[in-house]
């Protein structure tokens, strides 16, 4: 708690909080106001926005209820920013920290395989993972962290070789701790706190991939996204461009929730004793 | 000049595994695809017996084991030979090299333009970090970089095109409008301004952000303490110390965004249906071309790495301290 309130003080981290939080809630209590599928027809089609009290903010072409799929929506996006988030951050780590600590071949390989990932652009290799399984949100997930773990290996991989020539690590060399002892207790935790600054940011760079690819076609077609909410009505767009305007209004919130929310956590990590 | 040459020869040298790396990976993740381009022939021309489809496989080499395949593969590469799109039924590298001068186009234009602005409003912002100005500026960049580029697109699209009727929603040039020269020009910049917009104002803003921070640190540094106390009028501290120390990272940032701003360009170009490169990895995807994929993945591979070492030499040229250190001995 101590922790979320130093991000709160932080400049921007206020605002980042209050609008994750809300994001949150509108996912979370999606399925108590709009139980069922929210993909099913629920009314009249193109209803517009703010004209009918059923239908707040309107309906699609097919007559689905739009605030609906923005709030499950909600949820989706979260879900697949912070999974592929974490999972890009573990394999990033990990490879890293491998790197770091094995030093000389295997470094040197692993290094190059980091380096493919980042000279390969992320949402070509998203696009390419997707098409090739199928598209169905693990999949999705899956693809966008490997288009995004390398940043990641990098920097654990350069903070675990700075930090083991550091004198507190030599010290414990020196008291006889176990090289394995070393790594895990005194190397990594300090290793983790520049990933972790990066993390919230990868979180956001995750679900504008993910609009990006349900925008082509290439999300879970099963679920509603945001991304395929805008190419959906982007069919429309001459007559209903709400249809394709308010999707993207959240998923812009969301991103900026997200970005305030890094500021401020990176503000409370450095200002942390 | 030497030390650039030497430069240039290892950075090209030290790519060739990393690209034969790129090869490998893409071949055989594109393989492990349920299906092949026999396949999606087949379905393209409305099915055949098994027969032809035995046949299809023996013509396209498929019959093969997929190490026997990759090394083909390989060994066309060596020859610059990319392979031949199922989809469209021509050379890949036919295909890459009459699309990407149109994604060079838009993106040469949409990088210079912000990177020109985007540096100019950074100095704005950083010139009085915490300033009033400086805060605005901060916001609505951190805005306009949450924003996702494909959407803006539309919107513009929504706005200029839909509602003013000022500019084209789609393409890069009219079609069959007989324009020639000067006036043809002014067509496809007609046609550039919304996706040159779109893109734009995202990169903008990053490197508005970026040339910003960048200058919020060196005023703290020492040396700009020491030009103070030696008198030096603010205006010159600012634009020759803190300015242009803050300017060579942003061109690193300009290097290691490019694989991202290649990235990008595949939405925008689906957009706005602009026959660029981008657009044919989703065209590939869309027409199961797994040739033209790996081509197209490969050969912004190679776009991503000449801009780096393009940058590298152009910095070697600017900072004596860089080049040295890089090129060794």
């Amino acid at each position: 708690m101590n922790f979320l309130g130093r991000i709160a003080a932080a400049p921007g981290g206020g605002a980042g909080l209050a609008i994750l939080g809300l994001l949150a809630l509108a996912a979370f209590s999606a399925h108590a106001f709009f139980p069922g599928d929210p993909l099913r027809i629920a009314g009249p089609a193109l209803v517009p926005p703010f004209s009918s009290g059923d239908f707040p903010l309107g309906t699609d072409r097919l007559g689905r209820d739009v605030l609906a799929c923005l709030m499950h929506g909600a949820g989706i996006s979260l879900l697949v920013g912070i999974a592929a988030a974490a999972a890009a951050i573990l394999l990033g780590v990990a490879v890293g920290a491998v790197s770091g600590f094995a030093g000389g071949f295997i470094d040197e390989c692993l290094m190059r395989v980091v380096e493919t990932f980042q000279i390969v652009p992320g949402f070509l290799l998203a696009l390419a993972f997707a098409s090739v399984f199928g598209a169905s949100l693990p999949v999705i997930i899956l693809a966008i962290a490997l288009a995004a773990w390398a940043e990641p290996a990098r920097l654990t991989r350069a903070e675990v070789l700075s930090i083991r020539e550091q004198d507190y690590v030599a010290s414990a060399r020196a008291l006889g701790m176990h090289p394995l002892e070393i790594a895990f207790k005194e190397i990594l935790p300090n290793a983790l706190a520049p990933v972790l600054a990066l993390a919230a940011l990868m979180v956001a760079g995750a679900i504008l991939t993910e609009a990006a690819l349900s925008f082509l076609g290439l999300g879970d077609p099963n679920v509603v996204t945001w991304g395929s909410m805008i190419a959906e009505g982007r069919n429309v767009i001459r007559s209903a461009p709400w249809l394709s305007i308010l999707p993207g209004l959240a998923l812009m919130l969301t991103v900026l929730g997200v970005y305030l929310f890094s500021e401020g956590l990176s503000h409370a990590l450095r200002a942390r004793p | 000049m030497a030390r650039a040459l030497t430069l240039v020869r290892r950075r090209l040298l030290g790519s060739i595994p990393v690209l034969l790396l790129v090869v490998a990976l893409t071949f055989l993740l594109l393989e492990s695809a349920s299906g092949d381009a026999a396949d999606a022939y087949l379905l393209s021309i409305g099915g055949g017996d098994a027969a032809f489809a035995e046949t299809l496989r023996q013509a396209y080499g498929l019959d093969q084991s997929v190490w026997a395949r990759l090394w083909l593969y390989v060994q066309a590469l060596a020859r610059l030979d990319l392979g031949w799109s199922v989809a469209f039924n021509r050379p890949v590298s036919d295909l890459v090299l009459e699309r990407l001068p149109n994604t060079l186009l838009l993106m040469g234009t949409a990088t210079a333009l912000s990177f020109a602005l985007g540096s100019f409003l950074g100095i704005l912002a950083g010139s009085r970090p915490g300033s009033l100005r400086d805060r605005l500026l901060s916001a609505g960049s951190l805005t306009l970089y949450a924003v996702p580029g494909f959407w803006l697109g539309l919107v513009l699209v929504i706005v200029f095109s839909v509602w003013l009727r000022w500019l084209p929603t789609s393409g890069l040039e009219t079609i069959a409008s007989g324009k020639h020269g000067l006036a043809r020009a002014a067509d496809i910049g007609r046609h550039l301004v919304l996706p040159v917009g779109a893109l734009g104002v995202i990169y903008t803003a990053l490197f508005l952000r970026v040339m910003r921070s960048g200058m919020a640190e060196i005023w703290e540094r020492d040396f700009i303490l020491f030009a103070r106390s030696r008198g030096i009028p603010r205006r010159r501290i600012l634009l020759s110390h803190v300015a242009r120390n803050a300017l060579l990272p942003l061109v690193t940032v300009l290097g290691l965004q490019s694989a991202a701003m290649l990235g990008g360009s595949v939405v925008i170009e689906s957009v706005f249906a602009i026959p660029g490169f981008g657009r044919l990895a989703h065209e590939a995807v869309s027409g199961r071309d797994a040739p033209l994929l790996m081509g197209v993945i490969l050969v912004s591979a190679v776009m991503v790495i000449a801009v780096n070492l393009l940058i590298d030499v152009v910095y070697a040229a600017l900072d004596p301290r860089i080049g040295g250190r890089e090129a060794g001995p």
